[in-house]
């Protein structure tokens, strides 16, 4: 074994797709439209700054979803572990805002919004966790 | 260093230290500090309970509560620990992020649930979030605030500490990896813990209206 084969024996180095950059992309345009949608209540008079941004956002997820999906060689069995975990813990935080919105009686147009953006946040962090902990893990066997 | 990056085990990498322990073995069996979690699971029914009874006493009690230890856990951590953490060596800064870190994923999800929650059914009881609110400009400058730290915490910050806690559970964990991870959490601290700072001007130019 070279030593830059031994150098990252431990962690493998794989050139990986922009996963990372994407997903945090995705959480900005997530927050930016929750700051705008929040900073409105209880109007709703001009959500579309809103609903462009999760349109982008939920755009980002989906191309990062696909391109993991191309990844030949990953730590999916490591990936699906923090995935399931972390999606529990977030989806336990999404809820208790959307717990709060819904007590309020936020305006359905308003709901609709901000359920859907705590739904882009409640998939995106889980991701981002779990795309973290999965790059330096060793990829799974094939076949 | 050259240790290091031969990706050699970590106690050849102690200095000073005759037999310094491995990181690897100081590692929880678990990520997360699973004995923690009923506590969370108390917390976060008072909270329902609290925003439920809609008492401005007991959402008043969690935000401010909850937001206090926020924002003494982030200075702390942020222009206390960070800096202190960052002179360490690696194996030093593995084996305080083997004990840290854990607790850390746990404590600051719940503070973070838990403040906002009820900070916005506060904001609700006491007229800031509504936009005709006079001084409703410091309570979007919050949300914004917010934001920020969020992007910083759980698009950095969070991501790194579970990679390291991964990264340690390897038999032989990469110390170059590690280093790299932990750089982040040192800057990132720093962010966060500067962000608070502004949010306790907000905070209290809005308690004092």
């Amino acid at each position: 074994m070279t030593g830059q084969a031994q150098r990252h024996a431990g962690t493998p180095q794989r050139a990986l797709p922009p996963v990372l950059e994407l997903g945090v992309g995705s959480l900005v345009c997530t927050l930016a439209g929750g700051v705008i949608v929040a900073a409105q209540v209880p109007n709703s008079d001009t959500l579309w700054p809103a609903v462009v941004l999760l349109v982008i956002s939920a755009g980002l997820l989906v191309v990062m979803g696909f391109l993991m999906t191309r990844i030949s060689q990953f730590a999916w069995r490591p990936f699906r572990q923090v995935w399931q975990w972390a999606m529990l813990a977030y989806i336990v935080i999404a809820g208790m805002l959307e717990y709060v919105f819904i007590k309020d009686k936020t305006p359905d147009n308003v709901l609709v919004m901000l359920t859907l953006l705590l739904i882009a946040f409640a998939l995106t962090v889980p991701t981002l966790l779990a795309f973290s902990v999965a790059r330096f893990q060793e990829a799974d066997q094939q076949g | 260093m050259t240790e290091i990056a031969t990706g050699a085990p970590f106690e050849a990498q102690a200095p000073g230290a005759a037999t310094p322990p491995r990181p690897g073995s100081l590692v929880p069996n678990t990520i997360v500090p699973l004995q923690g979690l009923p506590i969370v699971g108390v917390v976060l029914i008072g909270l329902v309970v609290a925003i439920a009874s809609n008492k401005l006493w007991a959402v008043d009690f969690f935000h401010v509560v909850g937001g206090a230890l926020w924002t003494g856990v982030d200075l702390f951590v942020g222009f206390i620990v960070g800096p202190i953490l960052g002179r360490l060596s690696i194996p030093a800064r593995a084996e305080f992020s083997a004990r840290f870190m854990p607790k850390m994923m746990l404590l600051m999800p719940t503070l973070v649930t838990v403040t906002l929650a009820a900070g916005w059914q506060l904001g609700l009881l006491k007229g800031f979030v509504n936009a005709g609110y006079p001084n409703h400009e410091w309570a979007v400058a919050s949300y914004v605030v917010v934001a920020v730290m969020a992007v910083v915490a759980l698009g950095v910050l969070e991501p790194a500490n579970i990679a390291v806690l991964f990264e340690m559970r390897k038999p032989e964990p990469d110390g170059e990896v590690i280093a790299r991870l932990m750089s982040r959490f040192v800057w990132a601290a720093g962010i966060t813990g500067t962000m608070q700072v502004a949010t306790l001007i907000i905070m209290t130019k809005l308690a004092s209206v």
